[in-house]
């Protein structure tokens, strides 16, 4: 195993004479940004040059996920050609091996690194590639260009903590409240939302412990699209909810079943193989709906108006590898 | 101009059900239901297990008129999805506590519960209050609605999955 600096040690170009970019190299994939696109080169197996291309926007907004979430329960799919597969002390970076046609034509190529070179490497293309303008964390309506030539940075953006509650939201020494003085306005999703904290009557010395907060007020202060928080923690069961808006970045594929309940408005689900990419089924959840995600799926949600949804994580660090022995089901319950 | 947006929220009197639209696949894999749908089907503060995942469950109850004094040996927290329920808690004395530290899920509590008044906390649409652990919980709602718990499922928990979920 190399060294961590080894490790953090990033292959970059210097910043283009006239883009003002820098160009990345990880393995045997190469990263390259112009006004509009990120273009992805790999060789395939064979020793053929291959490559992919994206819009730039739709490339940060995923990459943004990917950096936020460490890498997330599961794959990280930017789109159906290209993405990430986290065995949560190394990394699976992969072109076509989880498309269907391309995996058959012998095209595709995976590669492992250790989770901090990758997480090393990716922060700065997002670092570099981000114009102080955008903020992939926001919606598109609530965030300036990500095209163009290079433009400054926005490192604030892109560097903000998840917000992860030990207990619960709102307890003494655990995660604070949002409010405007926090730097966290109603959304112009949400100005409708009740913003009313609970009546609490506790006796003397139970200050802490008879405790409720409005979730529904906290997440309309939310100022991320598709960036779940920890809000509520019960043993391992992670109530992760998030507010949503436009698309979500990446195509999730599961290394374990994923519960979905939708708290407001309403959220379209594409559910497809996560091996192939073949469809499988549409989703559509509306305000009191509940619905797994199969450990087999991955799925990418289309949010027309902010909304909230909760996230509803078992994040017991030996499930994935309970799945992965046959001793846990990758579907939620039979009947 | 500012554009306003209306944000839509559901209720045991007015929801919409989404649904699973089948491709390749069997709709009982999503195991996909409606908080109010079962709440407007269950008995008062029967707990509904409407999401599993191993030992964890979330479930949906129906709040009207005064539970019973549930209590856990863990946190629990309750989620309101309607209209206003109180939450009255007291500091069990030991003896009436869940003596196995590892078991999962609420259980009753064995006649009048025993211990210091804790307090209480009324909980309106989207409000989320804790359970704590050893401590004994009643409800009280003047009007029907709908809770989400975040708990383990345990001797109480019920699962219908093919009374709750779409099956084609």
């Amino acid at each position: 195993m190399n060294a961590p600096t080894e490790l953090a040690k990033v292959i970059a170009s210097q910043p283009d004479a006239t883009l003002g970019y820098k160009d990345f190299q990880l393995g045997s994939f190469g990263f390259r940004r112009d006004e509009y696109f990120a273009h992805i080169a790999w060789k395939t197996r064979d020793g053929r040059p291959l490559s992919h291309t994206m819009d730039i926007g739709s490339f940060l907004r995923a990459l943004m996920r990917d950096v936020g979430w460490g890498f997330f329960y599961g794959g990280v799919n930017f789109d159906d050609v290209f993405g990430t597969v986290n065995h949560y002390s190394s990394v699976d970076m992969q072109a076509g091996a989880f498309n269907g046609t391309m995996k058959a034509a012998g095209v595709d190529l995976l590669e492992n690194f250790p989770t901090e070179q990758i997480r090393a490497t990716f922060e700065q293309i997002l670092n570099d590639w981000t114009n102080a303008c955008f903020d992939p964390f926001a919606a598109p309506q609530e965030t300036g260009t990500p095209y163009g030539r290079k433009n400054g940075n926005n490192t604030p953006a892109i560097t903000r903590a998840r917000e992860l509650a030990s207990r619960c939201v709102g307890l003494k020494g655990d995660l604070n409240l949002r409010s405007d003085e926090r730097g966290a306005p109603v959304n112009r999703g949400f100005a409708d939302v009740p913003q009313d904290q609970p009546e609490l009557h506790p006796e003397p010395g139970f200050e802490n412990e008879v405790h409720a907060f409005n979730l529904f007020g906290f997440l309309s202060r939310s100022q991320v699209t598709w960036n779940p928080s920890f809000t509520s923690v019960v043993k391992h069961s992670y109530m992760c909810p998030t507010t949503e808006e436009h698309i979500l970045p990446i195509m999730h594929s599961n290394d374990r079943v994923e519960w979905f309940f939708q708290m407001s408005d309403e959220i379209a689900w594409d559910c497809a193989d996560k091996n192939t990419g073949k469809p499988l089924a549409r989703v559509i959840m509306k305000a009191g709906d509940m619905a797994a995600m199969p450990a087999y799926c991955r799925h990418q949600g289309y949010s027309p108006k902010r909304s909230m949804l909760l996230v509803w994580e078992n994040g017991s660090p030996k499930l994935v590898y309970e799945i992965q022995n046959g001793e846990a089901p990758e579907v939620p319950v039979s009947f | 101009m500012t554009v306003q947006y209306e944000t839509k929220f559901g209720s045991l009197k007015s929801y919409e059900k989404g649904r699973v639209e089948a491709i390749d696949d069997d709709v009982k894999h999503y195991a996909f239901s409606n908080c109010f749908e079962i709440a407007n089907k269950s008995a008062p503060y029967q707990k509904v297990v409407f999401g599993q995942n191993q030992i964890y469950v979330l479930e949906a109850l129906r709040s009207e008129g005064v539970s019973p004094w549930f209590t856990c040996a863990h946190d629990e927290f309750a989620l309101n999805m309607d209209t206003d329920v109180e939450v009255h808690l007291i500091k069990l004395d030991a003896a009436q506590t869940v003596q196995d530290p590892e078991k999962d899920g609420a259980v009753l509590v064995q006649g009048e519960p025993r211990g210091q008044k804790m307090g209480w906390m009324k909980l309106r649409r989207g409000h989320q209050g804790m359970l704590p652990k050893n401590t004994a919980y009643q409800f009280r709602a003047t009007e029907p609605g709908v809770l989400v718990l975040q708990t383990c499922k345990g001797d109480l928990s019920v699962e219908k999955w093919a009374d709750i979920c779409q099956t084609t």
